[in-house]
Order: C-alpha cells, then structure tokens, then sequence
C-alpha cells in the first residue's frame, strides 16, 4: 500500500461522524464608520505611510523625481506608462538593485491594514518583495471592513499567486526590539486616490 | 517507536532558573506578548464568536477529513503542483531529499516549518552532505548557535541581544560589542539577501491549505518565505495534514485570528497565497502524518491538532515562561506541545503533561479552543496507566491515596507535619525536599481547620 493509501485508509477509520461546518453571519462582525480612516490607522500604527492624492499625477511626479536622483526605479501600473515587457521574466539577481516598485493594489482592509495584491498586479512575483521600497495605490472605493468581506471579493485565486500585505518587513526576533526592514521591503507608501 | 529523552522538563527548568534575573526576563517578555495579544483580542467584539467560529471550522474538517484531503490533491495538482504523502518523519525527510538530488541543487533556504522541525529535516540533510540555510531571522540565529528554536513563533526569544550581537560577530562578522536591533538585523539582511538571490531551491512550510483552491497559504512578517519561494527554480512546501480548511473565505476567520493570538498584531506582514507554480517553476507540496491520523483516533485527543501554531498558550503558560522552550526538548513546546508530543512518543515526553499546573489559562487564549489543560489532565492519566509515570510519583500518589483513605491517619499526618515544621525545621527546610528548591516553606498553622471548627462550633 503507498504512503497515500494508507494515510487515507488511517484517517478513514479515525475521523469521527461528521459535524457540519458553521455559517459565518457577518451580522456578528464589527464594521466601522469610516472605513478610510480606520484603515489609515491601523496601517499607520504597523509602520506604513498613507497618503490621499487626486489623481494618477501625484504618482508621476515621485517617479520623476525618483528618475532624477537616479534611483533605480520600476513601474508596474499601466495608468503610468508602459510597463518593462522583461519584467515579468526577470530574475532574483536583475530585481536585487530595485529600489522602488510602484505597484497597484487591490481591496484593502480596514481593520488590519492589509491590500489584496495579485500576481497579474505585481507583474514578477518577487518584486514587492524584492525592492527596497514599495508603493502601492489603491483606490478608496476598494477599502472594506473585514478579512470576510475582503475575501467575499477576492474571488478568483486562478492567477497563482497573491498575497495580503500589511506594512513594510519587520521583525522582533532580537529582544523582541521591533526592526523595520527585515528581507522584505524597508518601506511601504499607500496612495490612495478617490 | 519509543524512547528516551537526554533530561526531563524537570531536570532542565531547574537549570533554567538558576539564573534569576534572566528567568524573570524571560517570564516578563513572554507576558508581555500575552497583553499585546489582549489588547488586540478586546478591539474585536466577536472574537469568541471567532473563536467558536475557528474551532467548528476545524471540527468539521477533522471529520471529513479524507474527502478534503482528496478534493485538496486532485485540484494542487491540476494546478500543476505535485503532491507527495509521507506517513512519518522518515519518509518526509527522504522525499525533501529526493526531490534535492535529483535537480542536482546545492543552494537551499528554508523558512519556518515546525514540521520540518518534527521531522528533524536540518539534521537529516546535514548528514547526507547537503546545507539548509535558515532565513527567519530568530532561527537563523539559533542555527548559527547550534541550537532549537525554543519557542514555535519567537525562535530566539531565551536570547539576549548581547548573545545575538557575540553569534553576529563570530559568524557574519559584525563589530563586537555591539548589540544595537537595528544594526544586527541589517547585518543579516544582507547575508541572506545573497542566499536568497543566489538560492536554487526554496522550503516552506503551511499555515493554511485550502481544498477548494488546492492552493496554500504561508504568513511572515519578514517576508523571507517568500524572498525564498519566488527566486528558487523549486519551492517545496511542507505540512501535516491537519493545515487543511475547506474554501478560501475561511481563510478570514483564521487570518483575524492567528497573528493577533500569537504576537498582537492586526495580521502578519504577508499572508501569501500560493496556488500555481510560476511559469518555469516546480511546486511541491508534502502531506505529512507523521502520528496524525493515530491522534484523530484519539477522541479525548483529536481536538489537539485544531492547532494552528499561534503559541499564544505558551506566552500565558506560567510554566513555559519560566522554564523557557527547550526545557520540553520538543520541536513544539509549552502547554501544546506537551500534549501533541505523548502522541509521537509516550515514553520519551511522559514528563511534558506533567510540566503544568493545570491553571486552564493556555485554554482560555487558544484561537480555536482546545481544551488544553484537560488534555494535559487526561495525558497524565493514560500516562500513568499504561505504567510510565516516574516510580517516586507513584509511590507518592500511592501513600496519599492510602492517607486520605483513612481519617484518622490523615489526621495523625497532618499533627506530624505541622510539629515537625515548627520544631524540626531543617527536616523539611533542606535540599532533599522538592517543594523547598526555590520556595520558602509556610508558617505551620497551630492546628487543623478541624480542630478550629471543632472548637469554634462549641463557642
């Protein structure tokens, strides 16, 4: 019998009668007045940046300016411009001098803080990872309370890949001292526009 | 399989607490994580219900389990992802090892798995030639130092930044003598940046894997599961089969959950969500049980592995937080692992139900409700019938079941002892007592509260 049998065959014969799975009734779950500001909060006190802007503009001026003081600098949202088509294909070693991505955001979630950030929207999986600073823009009408309502949108996991992604990298793991920056990116910006 | 550990959890907390000062440091930083986890739990109105939600979610996964963990494997692998089963630590090893040899790669990182701590895998592939680097930056540094992680969510937190600052200096070469976070944490960014760019093959481990999607989803705050899993050409994840949730939007329940429990935070940094391999990539998944389905057998028991490894009862533990996580030599310590451990093996962890006072507060904080201390409860009594409960401790419960069988030597017993400690104090004040080691022995009352009542009801 391989292995698979016979787990099978193992949890088969353990596994007690079966008990239904609960209804999550989200009338029992806390909703917030303001959702942008409580998201602004939230994400502000686990060591992220917010900022409101107008329009796409905003955002092409900080990567002009990034340009100009000659950072290294990627862009990954189509309303900016056309995006580098090697990208996508690019590797670990090619990614290692980003210092800022600029990528869109999905749903964002008031309680924690968190955005929904698909594959198709990080263009190369380990770009927001990767990069030294990250951007994200999402746009206000996408914030929602909670974790449930976040996923009752997040409908399609087809990509591959995604992530909820909440602050910049940090760790606690020395005297449990908060350091921002651990592998991940050192900072995270939120621009959100109406 | 059967065994016997190098000490008992007795045996090393006494070592532990040698040191007072570091014992209540480690006492106030763990304490200090369980208020955090309050003031996170008390933001939400419906948290118990959370809770209740969390602990029915997996009660019913428990009970079907052989459906989900089918409909789990036939959708990862039409996702391109392929599926290996390992029955016990053994054969996940050989699989990981496997899957290494064959692609021919020398360059892996691993991010955290408690599993792959069960299983030892480090030493396992350590011995077969092949390195692992650690990425979590708490295991990297007791990887350095040659030790376990001695807690599941905070792998260096028996360390003092001045001990991290001296394993820095000795092995990434970083200015002796200073100890200061921020520059530490950023001496070993950059080393393992390099490991990570350089890295062929990336483990992980799995905190929820959904049978819907037949994807899995793995939370840092780091972000090195995932530095690891997108820049290797193979990514292996690892988990017992107990990860498995039914769909996607359960997923919320435990997310609120999870990061609060453990550290009081609103979620992790990155909850990653994984269901296909990138173009180019190979994804495996290894489905361990490893004891599992032995414990799911076991109705008293079987509510254990809801666990979803928040470590939010060791933080409360009264006993872990002042005997520190390698007391338990267990992969998984504190008041859960002292029940999951009897279940890999009786006889080398009997000690570990026993490493508890039974105070219900690890029950109280669990996320998804496990009656923990009543497990502990009942371990101690399968422990000692099936005759592997130390011979003092037997003898003992012996002579006090016989003493409190019969009045009047009960009462003879206790005129004794409240004489002796009154007249004869160094019989009980002296190393040979176990209950004088750390404690100051109480004023001996002038009588019984029978012989009180007995004269107060006259009056």
């Amino acid at each position: 019998m391989s292995a698979r049998e016979s787990i099978l065959a193992s949890i088969m014969a353990n596994q007690p009668v079966s008990q239904d799975l609960p209804q999550i009734d989200l009338r029992a779950v806390i909703n917030y007045d303001n959702v942008l500001h409580q998201f602004k909060t939230v994400l502000e006190s686990i060591g992220g940046k917010t900022m409101e802007i107008n329009g796409w503009d905003a955002i092409q001026q900080m990567m002009q300016a990034d340009t100009k003081e000659g950072k290294q600098m990627v862009n990954g949202i189509a309303e900016l411009g056309a995006i580098d088509a090697n990208l996508a294909t690019q590797k670990a070693a090619e990614l290692a001098s980003v210092q800022r991505a600029y990528l869109k955001g999905g749903i964002a979630v008031a309680e924690n803080g968190s955005i929904w950030v698909d594959e198709a929207a990080m263009v190369n999986r380990l770009l927001p990872f990767i990069a030294e600073h990250l951007v994200l823009v999402i746009e206000e009408k996408n914030i929602v309370a909670t974790m449930h309502h976040a996923y009752q949108q997040v409908a399609s996991f087809d990509s591959g890949f995604g992530m909820f992604l909440a602050g910049p990298s940090k760790t606690a793991d020395i005297e449990q001292s908060l350091v921002i920056g651990a592998h991940g990116a050192r900072s995270l910006l939120v621009c959100i526009i109406p | 399989m059967s065994s016997q550990a190098k000490f008992t959890h007795a045996e090393a907390a006494e070592q532990f607490i040698a040191d007072e000062p570091r014992t209540d440091w480690h006492d106030d930083t763990l304490w200090f994580v369980r208020e955090k986890r309050d003031k996170a739990a008390n933001s939400l109105p419906e948290w118990e219900q959370l809770r209740q939600w969390a602990s029915d979610i997996k009660y019913h996964v428990l009970s079907n389990m052989h459906q989900y963990l089918e409909a789990f494997e036939q959708k990862a692998i039409a996702n391109g992802i392929q599926v290996h089963w390992a029955k016990d630590a053994k054969e996940h090893n050989d699989i990981v090892y496997k899957i290494i040899k064959d692609n021919q790669v020398q360059r892996i990182v691993k991010s955290k798995s408690m599993l792959t701590e069960e299983c030892h895998l480090n030493e396992f592939l350590g011995e077969q030639g092949v390195e692992i680097v650690d990425t979590d930056l708490g295991e990297r540094i007791v990887q350095f130092r040659k030790e376990a992680p001695s807690h599941i969510v905070l792998p260096a937190i028996h360390l003092k930044k001045q001990d991290v600052s001296e394993t820095f200096h000795e092995h990434l070469g970083t200015e002796k003598g200073n100890h200061d976070p921020q520059y530490l944490t950023e001496a070993a960014r950059g080393h393992l940046r390099d490991k990570f760019v350089a890295s062929e093959l990336a483990i992980t481990g799995v905190n929820f894997a959904v049978a819907e999607t037949g994807g899995f989803v793995v939370c840092t705050n780091e972000g090195n599961a995932d530095m690891g899993a997108h820049a290797a050409k193979i990514h292996i994840a690892c988990m017992g089969f107990e990860k498995l949730i039914p769909r996607a939007e359960h997923l919320g329940v435990f997310l609120r959950l999870l990061a609060r429990s453990a550290t009081g935070q609103p979620i992790t940094t990155y909850s990653s969500h994984f269901s296909k391999p990138r173009a180019g990539q190979q994804m495996h998944i290894v489905i361990v049980d490893n004891g599992r389905s032995r414990q799911l057998g076991r109705e008293e028991f079987r509510n254990s592995l809801k666990c979803i490894r928040c470590a939010a009862c060791f933080n409360t533990c009264p006993v872990y937080r002042r005997s520190g996580g390698h007391s338990y030599h267990t992969a998984v310590a504190g008041p859960i692992g002292s029940i999951l451990n009897p279940n890999l093996d009786m006889e080398a962890n009997k000690d570990l139900p026993f490493a508890s006072t039974l105070c219900g507060s690890c029950s109280n904080v669990c996320p998804v409700k496990i009656n923990i201390h009543e497990q502990l409860y009942l371990w101690r009594q399968t422990i000692t019938k099936e005759g592997l409960a130390p011979k003092a401790k037997s003898i003992a419960m012996w002579g006090m079941s016989e003493v409190l069988a019969h009045p009047a030597i009960y009462r003879l017993a206790g005129k004794m002892g409240r004489w002796v400690v009154k007249h004869l104090p160094f019989l009980t004040n002296n190393g040979l007592n176990p209950w004088f080691k750390q404690r100051e022995m109480p004023q001996a009352p002038k009588e019984s509260f029978r012989d009180w009542y007995l004269n107060n009801k006259q009056k």
